[in-house]
C-alpha cells in the first residue's frame, strides 16, 4: 500500500456546547484507525493555538461574537474543506434562542436581574469579545463546503464522513442517517 | 354537457392509476398508494393549496396536486429530481421563515416538517435565517401555541371549522406579516372553546400547537419518525394520536 501524506484536520467550537466534539470522541478506537490517515492541527483536542494550512476544518457552534467571526474567517482562509458541524453551526441552534430578545435584555437578565447577584452589572472588561446582535449560522459569514446536521452528529456520521474524504470520495451526507436532534 | 371519457386514469411518473370523478390528483394518488410530498393536506379536510410542496407537473404545467382535479389522460411528473429540488427549497424557506430549533422542540421526532426535510435531504436552511419574533400563547391550561414554529398551513383553521364545529383559529395578514390568530376578544387561547381532544389541537404538522404535559413522552428511537418515513401513506392517524403512539 502506498502511503499518502496524512490529511491535516483542525476543529474549533464557536457558540456551541462542545457536544459535537464529544460525539467526535465517541468514535472511540476508530479514532486510532483514522490517525493513520489524518493528523490534528489546531483543535481543543490538541490545544494547538495557531492554525496552519489544513485540509479539513470542522466548525462546531454558531457565530455569537466578534471573536467567533475572527476564528471562523481564519479557518476559512486556511482550510481547503470547511465543514459546518451540528445544529448550532447550521442554524444557530439553542444559542439562537436568544435571538428573540435584544442583547440588552439578555445581558440584563443574566447579569443584573438574576436574584442574589453580588455587584450586579454587565461585564465590560475590554478583553471580552463584543457580542453580536444575534447568533448566526456559520454559512452566513463564510462559505461552507459540507454540512453535518445533528445535535450532535453521531460518531458514525463523523466516521463515515472522514472515511469518505480519506478515500478521496465525495462524501454523501444525504445518505447517512439524517437527524436534526 | 361534456361527456366524461371512458377511461378514468391518470398517469403519474410511469404508473397508471384510476380515479373517480371529483377526486383531486392528491386523492387519487393517495388512494393508489403513490406518495406526493405534502404538508398542508390532510385527508377529509378541504384542501387549500398553501404549502405548494405537492406541486407536480401536469402535462408540463406546475400545479398543486391537492387542489387540482384529476382528469382522464393527464400525464403527471411527480418524483423527479427537479421537483424534489424545488420542494427542498420550499422546505428550507419554511425553516428559515420561522424559528425551528429542533433539538429544543417538543415535537422533534414526531414532526412532519422535520421528516419532510429528511425525506428531501435538507442539510441546511440555505437562505438567510429570519429569526422572526413571534408571540407565544401559553394562556390555556392544557394547550400551548408557539407561533415560532407555525408554517401557516391552516390545517388547524380548517379542522376547527370543518370537524370540530368551532371556529378557534384564523390566519390574519399577508406575506411575511401573516400570522395565526385566535378568534377571541383578546386573542388568547384561554378564552376559546378549544379542547385537547379537538382535531384542531392535534393536527398541527409542527410543534406550534402542543398539548401541555406531554412533551418528550416517547424516548428517542420510539418517536413516530424514528419508526416511519414521511412517504408512508396513511400516517395521519398516528400524527393525531400524538407522541403517545410509540408503538409500545
Ligand atoms: S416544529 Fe418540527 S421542524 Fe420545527 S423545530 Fe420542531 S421539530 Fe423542528
Ligand atoms: S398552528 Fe400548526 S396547524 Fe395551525 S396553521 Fe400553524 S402550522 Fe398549521
Ligand atoms: S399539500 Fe398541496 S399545497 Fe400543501
Amino acid at each position: 500500500m502506498t502511503h499518502k501524506p496524512k490529511l491535516k484536520l483542525a476543529t474549533t467550537s464557536l457558540a456551541g456546547c462542545f457536544g459535537c466534539h464529544m460525539s467526535f470522541l465517541d468514535m472511540d478506537e476508530r479514532i486510532v484507525e483514522l490517525l493513520e490517515h489524518i493528523e490534528f492541527d489546531r483543535s481543543p483536542f490538541t490545544d494547538i493555538k495557531q492554525l496552519d494550512h489544513c485540509d479539513i476544518g470542522l466548525i462546531e457552534g454558531g457565530v455569537c461574537n466578534a471573536e467567533n467571526v475572527h476564528v471562523l474567517r481564519t479557518y476559512r482562509a486556511n482550510c481547503r474543506i470547511l465543514v459546518a458541524v451540528g445544529a448550532c453551526a447550521i442554524n444557530g441552534g439553542v444559542p439562537a434562542l436568544r435571538n428573540h430578545f435584544s442583547l440588552k435584555e439578555c445581558l440584563e437578565e443574566a447579569y443584573v436581574k438574576t436574584p442574589d447577584m453580588i455587584n450586579p452589572h454587565i461585564p465590560d472588561d475590554p478583553e471580552l469579545p463584543l457580542l453580536l446582535d444575534k447568533v448566526y449560522p456559520v454559512h452566513e459569514v463564510v462559505k461552507i463546503d459540507y454540512f453535518l446536521p445533528g445535535c450532535p452528529p453521531s460518531a458514525d456520521t463523523f466516521y463515515r464522513f472522514l472515511s469518505e474524504l480519506i478515500e478521496g470520495k465525495e462524501p454523501q451526507i444525504g445518505k447517512v442517517e439524517l437527524r436534526y436532534d | 354537457m361534456v361527456t366524461e371519457p371512458e377511461s378514468k386514469f391518470i398517469r403519474i411518473d410511469d404508473q397508471e392509476i384510476p380515479f373517480v370523478h371529483g377526486q383531486t390528483i392528491m386523492d387519487a394518488t393517495l388512494a393508489a398508494g403513490v406518495y406526493i410530498p405534502h404538508l398542508c393536506h390532510f385527508p377529509g379536510i378541504t384542501p387549500q393549496g398553501n404549502c405548494k410542496l405537492c406541486t407536480v407537473e401536469v402535462d408540463g404545467k406546475p400545479l398543486a396536486a391537492c387542489t387540482s382535479p384529476a382528469a382522464a389522460g393527464q400525464r403527471i411528473r411527480n418524483n423527479t429530481p427537479e421537483l424534489n429540488e424545488s420542494r427542498k427549497a420550499l422546505t428550507q424557506m419554511l425553516f428559515i421563515e420561522g424559528n425551528h430549533i429542533c433539538p429544543s422542540c417538543e415535537k422533534t421526532g414526531n414532526c412532519p416538517l422535520q421528516a419532510m426535510a429528511y425525506h428531501l435531504g435538507m442539510l441546511h436552511g440555505h437562505f438567510p435565517a429570519q429569526f422572526p419574533v413571534r408571540e407565544v400563547d401559553a394562556s390555556h391550561p392544557t394547550i400551548m401555541l408557539d407561533r415560532d414554529r407555525c408554517i401557516l398551513c391552516s390545517l388547524c383553521v380548517r379542522a376547527s371549522r370543518e370537524v370540530d364545529g368551532k371556529n378557534v383559529f384564523a390566519i390574519a395578514g399577508r406575506g411575511t406579516h401573516a400570522s395565526l390568530i385566535v378568534n377571541t376578544a383578546n386573542g388568547k387561547l384561554v378564552d376559546s372553546d378549544i379542547e385537547p381532544s379537538d382535531l384542531a389541537a392535534r393536527i398541527c404538522p409542527v410543534g406550534a400547537i402542543l398539548i401541555k404535559e406531554h412533551g418528550y413522552d416517547a424516548p428517542i428511537g420510539k418517536r413516530i419518525f424514528d419508526q416511519h418515513k414521511i412517504n408512508e401513506i396513511g400516517l395521519e392517524k398516528i400524527y393525531i394520536a400524538g407522541a403517545k403512539s410509540d408503538d409500545s
